[in-house]
């Protein structure tokens, strides 16, 4: 978990506010890292008595020379194999710091300790040998470094006696290491020139790196800050059960992140269905009256009966995370067989858990040479882009708004078989169900646009009955058309005669019509052409489902024509007809119409041509990418 | 390893102290301080075991941390602890011990279960002889597992306690054997567990891996937890640790409560584990009865 403490909060040696700070010693196998931590323990007095003395007898025992490396590893197996097996958690305290190191291995087989230690960590330490300098595993370890999100590294180039404490070699590897870590975005907090074996750099500036100005080891780590707190964002509460032990009906989980009180509204992901918080309980005192913030395991009661299941998020209404079932994530993969497109998998995000398929493999790169593959699938210890479709719905945060909620695990045969951080969400986009292959078209989407001179999108047509839609969206068809690109219309009440047929005019069903022209509509812009939807829509929840499920492509066109005009116009009689009380359900003579409000272009027919009109979308679409722009395209052809 | 002086009851540490003084109370939460960091982690696996696995048990050895654990689950699940609290009885503990537990199993309303153990005989004999004593209670283990078919076990072991304990996960998947296999443990990060055992095997899930002795006495105190008395010094000496009566030796000691037993892990430099025998016998005994799922 993250410590709530603050970088801000005073730092006394010996006092009571000690922040504790948790990091990771990662970086190539044999470079020196358990020799460090010896030296460590040893430089800061953390050693328990008798500790050093026993192990000198184990060595010499043993006819071994003493190593400082023999401190840590305590398991037998170990010391046969000369390489750390597995994560350790030692504590140690620098001048204002209590320190948890959470020693890594750097043995390549045992990446996924490396990971399982430094995803708890708030700094790390990399070390490099100063004799053989950055290798593969201290790039990789730097790069899962930055895709765990650890953002103070501190490097240190051990070993610097091996190259008689050379000034040189020193510059040599820490320009070639800060190039690599700024490349990744990671600034060294310090690179420090040591010898874990015989202390230099570690807890002192010795005469033999007296060329060296900055911190040394311990100074280093005493700078590091904690984490920051997490109840500033946004609530999010990922709910991991339901108990029914007595009458009570408690929904049970932690706050990843803001706050909730009893009284709050909050509404269930991704359901979307609202309710307020009763109560908080708590034992042996309930129920707890107080505002409960990030890091709590608490348990809430509802003000009434709703389905909740595990893996549901409970947030605020107002800042709730999207739905989805498809996202891209950036995954380290731990698995023995790589990971590739089509694979079937089970994505865990929090307690919630889908069965999912990779749809596309963006990126694949093994981060020790740097060099992104091209045979698109992932391999063991390599990291990559996916994007990835759900079968079940999930409610989730891209890692840059929430770095809790934003990441995710995956499972292969029931074991944890890599992780990554949720890059962006896909809310429009319907997923894939898991067990059909869809079939892609065989024609690139570049290779669409540079024959149409366009992007594919939905252009939808909201307004009143006789507003202008049809009329305009035919005019625009023309419009397009006679400029090479492919126009497709879909009105509203021609789908309702065949695919649509089905439906009536409830709620219900409007909000489904809507559905299906949006899919369909979305289907093609996909496909590169512009789908122009002419349909009433009077309900801003259905458009608003409409601009999730076609996302970008979107572009909506308020045809805002007064009622009045509408009415006089009243080309298919309705109007009248709904006057006389014929037609039920008639959008127009009532205040049932909900107009946009940030509509893309409005536009009032009563006071326009329709060429001057046609001429409005048409600069609209030009100014927000979906037609190209002539002189800039002549432009980049010269 | 060197034991830290916990920041517990030290609202001064997190973000939220300085805050909560300047505006109204219910405008920002109570900051949390270490001991209630550690208790929602805790809360938090128990509740991810619970989910997860069929049918689980936690281990009741009637030592401090497996008072805290039993504590941290009726916190968990709101009073009650809803799976079994088993004890695999070497029939060889402290007469405080078995008070205690008869008591406190009837107020807790403990779904209790007591296992006996196999005769020493039936123990591998290449062992040292306290070690040997100690891997009865793996047997009894065994025996308990294959009684009952639970599918995860709750234990209170702490990374702090001893080398072979720092490497344990928090879900640590155990063999059909019951064994550990320390060099191909999966990989645990961001609190996701592994949480399927294959067909027959179990898992063991470690509640308070992340806690220390200092947090453990810290948290009693605070939480007003019951402890047996043999913890506190009587005639110079206490039991830091509490194992079977033969095997478990009491330290030098003039802690006669809680306070003065955090003072003295203060400045102490001798292992938590000291007196029990089986700890010293060779380097490895320790480590070969893990593996083959000792706790």
């Amino acid at each position: 978990m993250n410590m709530l403490v603050t970088p801000t909060s005073p730092a006394t040696p010996n006092g009571t506010t000690r922040p504790q700070v948790r990091i990771v010693i990662v970086g190539h196998v044999d470079h020196g890292k358990s020799t460090l931590v010896g030296r460590l323990l040893h430089e800061t007095g953390s050693l328990p008595d008798g500790k050093l003395e026993m192990l000198k007898a184990v060595s010499a025992r043993r006819g071994m020379p003493f190593e400082w490396s023999f401190l840590l590893d305590a398991l037998q197996t170990e010391r046969d194999q000369g390489i750390t097996i597995d994560t350790t958690q030692i504590r140690f305290r620098t001048n204002s710091r209590d320190i948890v190191l959470i020693d890594a291995p750097g043995h390549a087989e045992f990446l996924r300790n490396m990971i399982t230690g430094a995803s708890q960590a708030d700094g790390a330490v990399l070390i490099i040998d100063a004799l053989e300098g950055v290798r593969d595993q201290t790039r990789r370890h730097g790069y899962l470094l930055h895709l765990l999100g650890v953002k103070q590294v501190a490097v240190v180039v051990n070993k610097m006696d091996r190259v008689d404490f050379s000034a040189d070699r020193f510059k040599e590897i820490s320009d070639e290491i800060s190039a690599h870590l700024n490349g990744l975005g990671v600034t060294p907090t310090a690179v420090i020139p040591i010898s874990a074996r015989d202390g230099d750099g570690v807890a002192e500036r010795t005469g033999r790196i007296g060329w060296y100005k900055g911190p040394t080891v311990v100074e280093a780590l005493d700078r590091l800050e904690p984490a920051r707190p997490l109840e500033a964002l946004a609530l999010r509460m990922p709910v991991q059960a339901i108990y029914k032990f007595d009458d009570r009906r408690i929904v049970a989980g932690r706050i990843e992140s803001g706050s909730l009180i009893a009284g709050d509204e909050i509404v269930i992901m991704p359901a979307g269905k609202i309710a307020r918080i009763k109560s908080v309980e708590s034992w042996p005192v309930t129920p707890l009256g107080s505002r409960q913030g990030a890091g709590r395991s608490v348990g809430i009661t509802l003000d009434r009966e709703l389905f909740v299941e595990r893996g549901d998020i409970i947030a605020h209404a107002s800042t709730a995370p999207r739905e989805t079932r498809r996202l891209r994530a950036r995954i380290f993969w731990l698995h023995d067989k790589p990971l590739a497109k089509g694979d079937q998998l089970l994505v865990r995000c929090g307690p919630k858990e889908s069965r999912a398929t990779v749809v596309a493999i963006e990126k694949a790169v093994d981060p020790g040479e740097l060099s992104s593959s091209e045979n698109k699938a992932i391999g063991r210890n390599h990291v990559g882009e996916i994007d990835i479709s759900l079968s079940n719905p999930i409610a989730t945060d891209p890692y840059t708004e929430n770095p809790r909620t934003g990441r995710l695990v995956i499972e292969v045969a029931g074991r944890i078989a890599g992780g990554g951080l949720v890059l962006s969400v896909d809310a429009g986009q319907r997923a894939v169900p898991v067990d059909i292959v869809p079939v892609e078209s065989a024609l690139r989407p570049d290779e669409r646009s540079a024959r149409y001179r366009h992007n594919g999108a939905v252009v939808w047509l909201t307004g009143l009955p006789a507003s202008g839609k049809s009329t305009l969206a035919k005019a625009l068809e023309r419009r397009l058309f006679t400029n090479g690109g492919s126009p497709i219309l879909l009105d509203g009440d021609t789908l309702r005669a065949g695919l649509n047929g089905d439906l009536g005019f409830s709620a219900a069903d409007r909000s489904e019509n809507i559905r299906r022209l949006a899919e369909v509509a979305t289907h093609l812009a996909r496909n590169g052409h512009i789908a122009i939807v002419a349909a009433v829509s009077p309900s801003r929840e259905d458009r608003a489902t409409a601009r999730r499920i076609a996302d970008i492509a979107f572009r909506e066109i308020h045809v805002a024509t007064p009622a009045q005009v509408c009415e006089e116009r009243d080309p298919k009689g309705h109007y009248k007809k709904a006057r006389a009380g014929a037609l039920a359900s008639f959008t127009g003579i009532g205040n049932d119409y909900e107009a946009p409000q940030a509509a893309e272009l409005v536009i009032d027919t009563s006071k326009r041509t329709v060429a001057d009109a046609t001429d409005e979308i048409e600069q609209m679409l030009k100014s927000s990418g979906v037609l190209f722009d002539e002189v800039v395209d002549l432009a980049a052809n010269i | 390893m060197h034991l830290l002086k916990t920041d517990s009851g030290t609202d001064g540490l997190s973000f939220a102290a300085s805050v909560s003084e300047q505006v109204p109370v219910e405008q920002t939460a109570p900051s949390m301080d270490h001991l209630d960091q550690l208790e929602a982690q805790s809360i938090y696996i128990f509740r991810e075991a619970f989910a997860r696995l069929k049918k689980i048990a936690l281990l009741w050895s009637l030592g401090k941390d497996s008072n805290v654990m039993i504590w941290l689950a009726r916190k968990a699940f709101f009073g009650r602890v809803p799976f079994p609290a088993l004890h695999v009885d070497t029939g060889k503990k402290f007469p405080e011990m078995y008070r205690f537990r008869d008591h406190y199993g009837k107020e807790w309303e403990l779904d209790l279960r007591v296992e006996p153990c196999p005769p020493i005989d039936a123990v591998d004999p290449t062992l040292p002889p306290a070690a040997r004593s100690a891997a009865r209670k793996t047997e009894g283990l065994k025996m308990a597992l294959a009684k009952y078919g639970f599918d995860g076990l709750i234990a209170g072991i702490r990374r702090d306690e001893e080398a072979t304990r720092a490497k344990e996960r928090v879900f640590s998947p155990r063999g059909l054997e019951g064994n550990w296999d320390v060099r191909d443990q999966p990989p645990e990060f961001w609190d996701h567990f592994n949480a399927s055992p294959p067909q027959g095997a179990h898992l063991r899930i470690h509640p308070i891996l992340h806690w220390t002795e200092a947090d453990i006495w810290a948290y009693t105190k605070r939480e007003n937890i019951p402890i047996i008395p043999l913890y506190l010094a009587k005639d110079g000496k206490r039991y830091r640790s509490l194992g079977d009566q033969d095997i478990t030796n009491p330290v030098a000691s003039s802690a006669s409560n809680i306070d003065e037993i955090l003072a003295e892990l203060e400045q102490t430099k001798v292992p938590e584990r000291a007196g029990r025998a089986l700890d010293h016998e060779t380097e490895d005994a320790f480590e070969r009865l893990r593996v083959a799922g000792y706790l």
